[in-house]
């Protein structure tokens, strides 16, 4: 099992393990933006730049690595806030805050790391969406990939194709709730859902009644997973109501 | 006929030489993509009708073939004959005829379609002893022009697969990638990696499934080496990726080619069938039982596709988008396994320095960079074009003695290398031996091989703003200090052009420059900055004058130039007044012109046609103080 030092901490973590864990575990923290445990990192963000340092190097030669997708090798030394990492750091945020002007989540960082205002040229439409991925990530992720990033370079955006409702959403809401800005609308209802301009029929609990989850993701999740549809037909709620009784039953008896 | 032995590979040789010797004397016509849109198609064929309703075919033993790029691409339509070693240049249809008649039967020479020497007007007579091509040594592109790329026996003829043959038949895997080790063959994409490490990391990486790739989806502006070895000798590149596909043992590959080169398409295409009928390619090759196939796959033309994990990524039907390498593609690369990826020009080098061997290679170049190179030469030079020369080659021969100097003999003022991820190298390192090193040094870089001359009409600030437009649009915009920093560098020279820079804007560019050189995610991104930071490093005058005295000081921006005329040089010869967009020129024949302020656009069409000089520029400032005209 790889044994490294972060800031001068040495901890061991699992093989496999990335220096972001590895970092978490030291208990040094390293600021992210496109990260999600569960899903694959990125690297898109360069927050979590780190400067490292390899056994053999020159001692005053350090690599820059983003922390998030870098395997915690053995031996390696991790320093996360050097002046140049620090500097990198503030610039990555002072071109978020450009772009995301408004944007609590960029504000409150950029404050953070000694930013009021971005240096830079202020974005004239300001937007929420720091183009981290996460949403299009969890999508691909759940097997469904209805939005993707579209275009390149400064023309580049998150959206269904061809800007139309994407006919392979489910209404899951995944993308909106991984969303670290808060930048995907949608609505919800006991009757329907709407998000991307695509309506969903909701589904009501066989159990309680209640709306949990739309038609098209019970549809989609009993295809993808093989388990019969009714599973998806009662809500976590409900289920665990249940198995809370057949144990109480269980030890009642026992 | 499918070779299936060492002996039958022998008579396929055997064949194709009696057939290219069975010709007495040859026609060569370049029919690569410069020529071709020149016009050398109707050439091509208007030989071969005349060489047919002539029946020179058979009375002089006449053969009429259409070539590969000879890279002369100005110069074109091309045509070369053999045996006389004469080159006729900017031929037309109409004086095929004349050529056959004169030339070919006559054995007379056409001075007026010999190549004139820009430098002193002489007229030359040998393909060899142009000077564009005296100095030139050939390895990757050794056939090219020299065979018609759609026929295999040509190539065989010349030598194609030779290499492979001894590769499978005399060598072991080990064996093939130590002779490359030998060599010191570096990747000829620009980054310069060692092409043996890479084999052997291959060679070593687990998997069942490994795959040797091209890159081939060469997106410098400038750059066209890749696109002329694909069109004009795709045996070259398929025989090296066989043979490493054999070293570290793959079966399965991929030419990335991108779209906008058809021809390439086309010609790799019909090279991989014959390939494969000949028993060259596919299954069981050569018989002895070593299986690789190669497919194409079309690239978009996205630029970032051209970097090794972003075109994978592509390979593997996803967005073109570049993946952190903190794992290398040899352990991990295409679907996840053990993948190799060369450029164009590299695999084309491979089948040579099998065949003669890597210290034949290792004997030319410098210490660290071997072997030859490819450059496309462009800009502002006499002579430009498609070359191959020894590593370390001076900036200064190449230029001057093979571009034969600046074009209307204006000043040199900086070559720019290594496209949108190279730099600006001044007229002070013109003495610089070019290799991957020396390039990297100078603040720019090998990258594709696209060599730009300019020339004092050139404002560097504007040019560093032309590389970072093209970046803008081409970044894939995944990472934030790619996407978001170039959008924000691109507007302080935006700013700088117009008059409106301000005090502090080089440290800003600086800091930004930096915070991309460590922060970006890929290769493009970190080299994004080097055409604004080269041009800093050579020209920070330039700079200075654009922001504190709101002044280009070549003359080209726009907003801060204006023209006018030098009363004791204008010989009222009128062609500025004809040569106007905007009608801000009065004047009559033979008297003094002028231009009249409030209307010029300081577009510089004057300036470029008048023949006396008469025309000179000055900061748009300077004219505030003066009466208005």
């Amino acid at each position: 099992m790889p044994n490294l030092t972060i800031d001068g901490v040495t901890v061991e973590v699992e093989e496999g393990a990335y220096i972001l864990q590895a970092a978490q575990k030291a208990g040094v923290h390293i600021p992210t933006l496109c990260q999600f445990d569960g899903l694959e990192p990125w690297g898109g963000c360069r927050l979590c730049v780190v400067d490292l340092w390899r056994p053999g190097w020159d001692p005053d030669w350090f690599k820059m690595v983003t922390a998030c997708n870098h395997p915690a090798e053995d031996g390696v030394k991790v320093f996360t806030s050097t002046p140049r990492v620090l500097e990198t750091r503030r610039v990555v945020l002072d071109l978020l805050l450009a772009r995301c002007p408004e944007t609590a989540l960029i504000r409150r960082l950029a404050a953070e790391h000694g930013l009021p205002a971005t240096t830079f040229v202020r974005n004239p439409e300001p937007t929420d969406c720091i183009l981290c991925a996460l949403c299009t990530r969890v999508c691909d992720h759940i097997g469904v990939s209805a939005i993707s990033s579209v275009n390149r370079g400064v023309g580049r955006e998150i959206a269904p194709p061809f800007h139309q409702p994407p006919p392979d959403c489910i209404g899951c809401l995944a993308c909106a709730e991984v969303c670290p800005t808060d930048c995907i609308p949608f609505t919800s209802s006991d009757r329907q859902r709407t998000i991307w301009g695509q309506d969903f029929e909701m589904l009501r609990c066989s159990q309680c009644g209640r709306a949990h989850i739309t038609v098209a993701q019970a549809d989609h999740w009993a295809a993808r997973t093989g388990v019969p549809r009714s599973y998806y037909e009662t809500c976590d709620v409900c289920k665990r109501l249940h198995h809370a009784e057949v144990f109480a039953r269980l030890t009642a008896g026992g | 006929m499918r070779v299936d032995s060492k002996a039958a590979f022998e008579r396929l040789q055997a064949t194709a030489r009696e057939r290219a010797g069975a010709h007495k004397a040859e026609v060569l016509v370049c029919c690569g993509t410069g020529c071709l849109a020149k016009g050398s198609k109707g050439v091509a064929e208007a030989f071969a009708g005349e060489v047919e309703s002539r029946g020179l075919g058979v009375s002089v033993g006449l053969n009429v073939k259409s070539t590969g790029c000879h890279g002369f691409c100005e110069r074109g339509p091309l045509v070369a004959l053999r045996p006389s070693g004469i080159l006729y240049t900017q031929v037309k249809p109409t004086q095929v005829a004349e050529i056959l008649e004169q030339t070919v039967v006559g054995g007379k020479v056409i001075p007026r379609l010999l190549y004139k020497n820009p430098v002193d007007g002489t007229r030359v007579e040998q393909y060899a002893e142009v000077p564009f091509y005296k100095h030139q040594t050939r390895v990757a592109m050794r056939n090219i022009g020299r065979i018609d790329p759609t026929d295999l026996l040509d190539a065989v003829a010349e030598g194609a697969y030779a290499g492979l043959a001894k590769a499978l038949f005399e060598m072991t895997p080990e064996q093939v990638i130590e002779e490359v080790a030998t060599a010191g063959l570096r990747g000829r994409g620009g980054a310069g990696f060692n092409t043996a490490r890479k084999w052997r990391s291959a060679r070593r990486a687990e998997g069942d499934r490994k795959f040797v790739l091209c890159n081939g989806d060469e997106g410098d502006p400038g750059a066209f080496k890749d696109r002329s070895i694909m069109e004009g000798d795709p045996h070259s590149v398929i025989e090296g990726m066989i043979i490493g596909a054999y070293a570290v043992g793959a079966h399965e590959g991929y030419v990335y080619v991108r779209d906008e080169y058809p021809l390439a398409v086309v010609n790799l295409t019909i090279a991989l069938s014959q390939a494969r009928a000949h028993g060259l390619l596919g299954q069981n090759i050569l018989g002895t039982g070593f299986d690789y196939d190669i497919r194409i796959s079309r690239g978009g033309g996205a630029f970032v596709c051209g970097e090794s994990s972003a075109l994978m990524r592509s390979l593997e039907g996803k967005t073109g988008e570049p993946r952190a390498k903190y794992v290398h593609s040899t352990d991990k690369g295409l679907f996840d396994s053990p993948t190799v990826l060369n450029n164009v020009e590299t695999w084309a080098d491979v089948g040579a320095i099998i065949l003669h061997g890597g210290s034949w290679f290792a004997a030319m170049g410098t210490p660290k960079s071997k072997g030859t190179k490819a450059f496309s030469l462009v800009g502002k030079v006499k002579n430009t074009g498609l070359i191959e020369l020894p590593m370390g080659t001076t900036l200064r021969h190449i230029i001057f003695d093979i571009g034969g100097g600046i074009l209307n003999d204006r000043p040199f003022k900086a070559v720019q290398t290594g496209g949108p991820s190279g730099g600006c190298v001044p007229e002070g390192l013109l003495d610089l031996p070019v290799d991957f090193e020396k390039l990297t040094e100078a603040g720019s870089m090998m990258g594709s091989g696209g060599m730009i001359v300019m020339d004092d009409r050139t404002c560097m600030v504007d040019v560093a703003r032309y590389f970072l437009n093209f970046l803008v649009e081409e970044s894939c915009g995944k990472c934030v200090p790619c996407r978001e920093g170039l959008k924000q560098m691109l507007a302080i020279f935006d700013d700088l052009v117009a008059g409106r820079g301000r005090e502090g804007d080089i440290a800003r560019i600086e800091r930004l420059a930096s915070a991309m050189q460590l922060g970006s995610l890929c290769e493009l991104g970190k080299s994004a900055p080097n055409p604004v930071l080269s041009t800093l490093r050579y020209f920070r005058d330039e700079y200075e004058a654009h922001i504190v005295r709101k002044a280009c000081p070549a003359g080209i921006c726009r907003e801060l130039t204006a023209y006018e005329i030098v009363p004791e040089d204008c010989d009222g010869c009128h062609a500025c007044f004809k040569a106007c967009p905007v009608n801000a020129i009065t004047g009559t024949v033979k008297e003094l012109h002028m231009i009249h302020q409030d209307v010029c656009i300081s577009c510089g069409a004057c300036f470029d046609v008048c023949p006396t000089q008469a025309i000179r520029t000055l900061p748009k400032a300077e004219l505030a103080g003066r009466e208005v005209s």
